[in-house]
């Protein structure tokens, strides 16, 4: 006789209640940790945001250290005074305009009639007023994206950058402070021409000393991560600079 | 070790040393390769497998006899998938903070063949309190190599451990720099691990001459 385990019946009815079990399992667990995740992802960003305008808890080391989730949402109504969302022309205001999907509009507005949204936060810190423009781009393995803070004449105050599946100690290192502390004090513009900031090798500059060229060193064996941040920041300043000029004039 | 029976300890020490999962049976190779570039990665990745092999080994022991044969690959591969997507859950519900650092790794440990390789070999076999012994000492064998790959690709390619830097400044020439030291940027290229691996190799069989094969 053979083993129960061994006939067709059997395999068929295992599986069936195997696929039940795990899958109810799986469901419920996300179902009910759903709310906890959201809600991390919309402090992250809050996070995130307030990191770029050079609002952190950066210590004299080299760590990226974020405002404490527990003082986030305070320090964010604090610092971040206007959230603007720019469609078409029109600009509106809107308090949760930090919530918009950069990923969905990008893809509503490639697949034709659709004019995308484009969120712009402004924030004031010590008199000074920040131009918060969020990005996204492709790396080498998947997204990159990220916040860089502008001044009123267009020089970098601050970048954050985060990534999806970069690889470890290379391309991962775009988030390490090592790399975007050398993006403050640069511009996006050569003279009067929109230049974006490219991140290159032999620049012959590791410290970044010259602010002017519009260039930041690059990342040892992540030159594809490098040249995805170059076009990300590239593409998606040039959507906001016509947006930009008519708000600075104001 | 005076706590366990002289049998299950041989479960724990046989895979660390003269059964080791990477230097003798050739498994996990690719994982080995993906992350030691930071000693850091290569020491989360090793408590990851160790918590996902042992608990894994314990529920395929439980489950061995109930198993249909035709269908026991994708039974085990259902097991460590749902283990390993349930942690990810939970670490993005409750610790936030570090989900993010471990990013893709949780996910590759789908992929590690020793997984797979040890509930079909082992845990389909044997007593749940075996395999679980069994599970921890493979997992231990497997992230013992990777902390030593790890620790010498970190140290000589970018002069850091744990992201310290210990051998100085080599923007500012101090430390071992200030005498012409430089880092080799190749260590952190993944062929370098597999040259790493293999002077593993080499040292192990060359002190114990009974590894080498015929």
């Amino acid at each position: 006789m053979t083993k129960f385990t061994e006939k067709n019946s059997y395999t068929i009815i295992f599986s069936i209640i195997m696929v039940l079990v795990v899958g109810s399992l799986l469901a419920g667990v996300a179902q009910g940790l759903k709310e906890k995740i959201d809600e991390n992802k919309r402090i992250e960003k809050q996070q995130n945001i307030l990191y770029a305008m050079g609002i952190n808890n950066n210590q004299n080391n080299t760590d990226v250290e974020f405002i404490p989730t527990k003082e986030v949402e305070n320090t964010f109504k604090k610092y971040i005074t206007k959230q603007l969302v720019y469609q078409g022309g029109k600009i509106t205001e809107d308090n949760n305009a930090y919530l918009i999907d950069i990923k969905k509009e990008e893809a509503l507005a490639k697949k034709g009639n659709y004019k995308r949204r484009l969120p712009l936060f402004i924030g004031e810190k010590e008199g000074k007023t920040f131009y918060i423009i969020p990005l996204r781009g492709k790396g080498l393995w998947d997204a990159v994206w990220g916040y860089i803070a502008l001044d009123k004449d267009f020089v970098v105050q601050g970048v954050f950058f985060d990534h999806k599946g970069e690889t470890p100690g290379l391309g991962a290192n775009i988030k390490e402070r090592f790399f975007m502390d050398d993006f403050k004090g640069e511009r996006i513009f050569k003279d009067t021409e929109f230049k974006g900031i490219s991140i290159v090798k032999g620049n012959n500059d590791p410290l970044n000393k010259d602010k002017t060229d519009n260039e930041v060193d690059a990342l040892a064996g992540a030159t594809i991560t490098g040249d995805g941040l170059t076009a990300m920041i590239k593409k998606d300043i040039k959507l906001y600079l016509p947006y930009l000029e008519k708000i600075i004039k104001k | 070790m005076g706590i366990l029976p002289k049998k299950d300890t041989k479960l724990i020490l046989d895979p660390l040393f003269d059964n080791n999962p990477i230097t003798i049976q050739v498994l996990g190779i690719c994982s080995a390769l993906a992350i030691t570039a930071q000693l850091k990665a290569s020491i989360v990745m090793a408590i990851s497998v160790i918590a996902v092999l042992s608990v894994g080994n314990v529920i395929i022991s439980l489950m061995r006899n109930i198993i249909p044969s035709k269908i026991r690959i994708i039974i085990q591969l259902i097991v460590v998938a749902t283990l390993v997507i349930i942690v990810d859950q939970i670490l993005k519900a409750f610790s936030y903070e570090l989900s993010k650092q471990l990013s893709v790794f949780i996910g590759l440990i789908i992929t590690n063949c020793i997984i797979m390789g040890r509930f079909e070999a082992f845990a389909l076999a044997n007593s749940p309190w075996r395999a679980f012994l069994d599970g921890i000492g493979n997992a231990a064998g497997y992230g013992i190599i990777l902390i030593i790959v790890g620790f010498f690709r970190e140290l000589l390619g970018s002069g850091t451990l744990l992201g310290f830097p210990v051998l100085g400044d080599p923007i500012n020439k101090t430390g071992v720099y200030a005498f012409g030291y430089e880092n080799n940027g190749f260590m952190l290229l993944s062929p370098m691990a597999l040259i790493v691996i293999g002077l593993i190799i080499w040292v192990q069989r060359s002190r114990n001459k009974e590894l080498i094969e015929e």
